[in-house]
C-alpha cells in the first residue's frame, strides 16, 4: 500500500444532479480513493451501500418536492483507514428517530423504510443535522 | 424500458429469473426489474419464481423494496418466490434487515428447485 499521500487528507465537497452516471462515477471514485487509504472489500461494500443510500434518500426524499435540476452536495474526506461523507439535500428535512423499525415484523413486508438502517448498520458513526437535512457518515477501519 | 434487466427461462412451471445487472442500486434500473417480474407474475395463475443472484455483487433497499414487491404479488396469486446464489455479503444484507426471516432464500438452484411444489 502506498503511503506518500497517506497525511494529506483526499478531499473534495461536489454539487451532485440527479443522474445516475455523475452519481456513479462519484461514487466510484470516493471507492477507488478509500480502497488506496486501505480500506478492505468489505468496508468497500459497507461505503458503497451507505453513499447509495443517502444519495437515494437525498433525491427520492429529501427533493420530493423540489425541482429536479437542484443538486445535492457529497462531501468527503479521505485518510488512511477511515472516510467520512456528508450527503446534503435542500429539502425541509426529516425526523430521523421518528422512523418505523423496519425489523419489526408488522413492518417486513413493507417495501420502503430500510435505508437509514442500512446506513446506520455498515458505518461507523451516522449524524444527521438538526433539521434532518443533511447526514454525515463515518467509517473507521477496526 | 425495451432493454431486458434480466434473463427468463421455464423449467417445468419454475419461472427461474438471472439479474443481468452486477449492481441493483439505481432507481430507475430497479423500476425497470421489478415491472418485468411483476409481468412475468401476472401471466401465471399460480407464479412460481426463482430468482438468481449469482451475478449479484451489490444491491439497495429500494432492490429489497422491490424484491418485496414481487413477494407480496406472487403471494396474492398463491405462488411462491424462492431466491438463491446470494453472495455472502449480500446475504447479511438480508440477515442486518431481518428479511431473511421473510424469504424463501436457498444457497443453491437446485436446493431452490427441490423445493417447489
Amino acid at each position: 500500500m502506498g503511503d506518500t499521500n497517506a497525511s494529506i487528507p483526499n478531499s473534495d465537497k461536489v454539487e451532485l444532479l440527479n443522474d445516475r452516471a455523475a452519481i456513479t462515477e462519484l461514487i466510484e471514485h470516493i471507492l477507488a480513493l478509500a480502497a488506496d487509504a486501505g480500506l478492505k472489500d468489505a468496508a468497500i461494500f459497507a461505503i458503497r451501500l451507505a453513499i447509495e443510500e443517502a444519495i437515494t434518500n437525498a433525491f427520492v426524499h429529501g427533493h420530493e418536492n423540489l425541482s429536479s435540476d437542484l443538486p445535492i452536495v457529497v462531501e468527503y474526506q479521505i485518510t488512511k483507514g477511515e472516510i467520512q461523507i456528508t450527503v446534503e439535500d435542500q429539502g425541509p428535512g426529516f425526523v430521523p428517530e421518528k422512523l418505523p423499525d423496519p425489523t419489526l415484523i408488522e413492518n417486513l413486508s413493507k417495501p420502503f423504510g430500510r435505508g437509514v438502517m442500512l446506513m446506520k448498520a455498515y458505518m461507523t458513526e451516522v449524524l444527521y443535522n438538526s433539521q434532518g437535512n443533511r447526514v454525515t457518515m463515518r467509517y473507521l477501519a477496526s | 424500458m425495451s432493454d431486458s434487466r434480466l434473463r427468463v427461462s421455464k423449467i417445468d412451471e419454475i419461472t427461474q429469473v438471472e439479474f443481468i445487472d452486477r449492481n441493483i442500486l439505481d432507481e430507475a434500473n430497479i423500476q425497470a426489474i421489478s415491472d418485468e417480474i411483476s409481468g412475468l407474475i401476472e401471466t401465471e395463475s399460480t407464479p412460481q419464481i426463482l430468482i438468481n443472484f449469482a451475478n449479484v455483487d451489490h444491491l439497495s433497499s429500494a432492490a429489497l423494496g422491490a424484491l418485496i414487491t414481487i413477494n407480496n404479488k406472487t403471494k396474492e396469486k398463491g405462488g411462491t418466490l424462492r431466491l438463491a446464489n446470494i453472495d455472502p455479503q449480500i446475504y447479511e444484507v438480508f440477515v442486518i434487515t431481518r428479511l431473511n426471516k421473510l424469504f424463501n432464500i436457498h444457497e443453491t438452484l437446485n436446493e431452490a428447485m427441490e423445493q417447489f411444489n
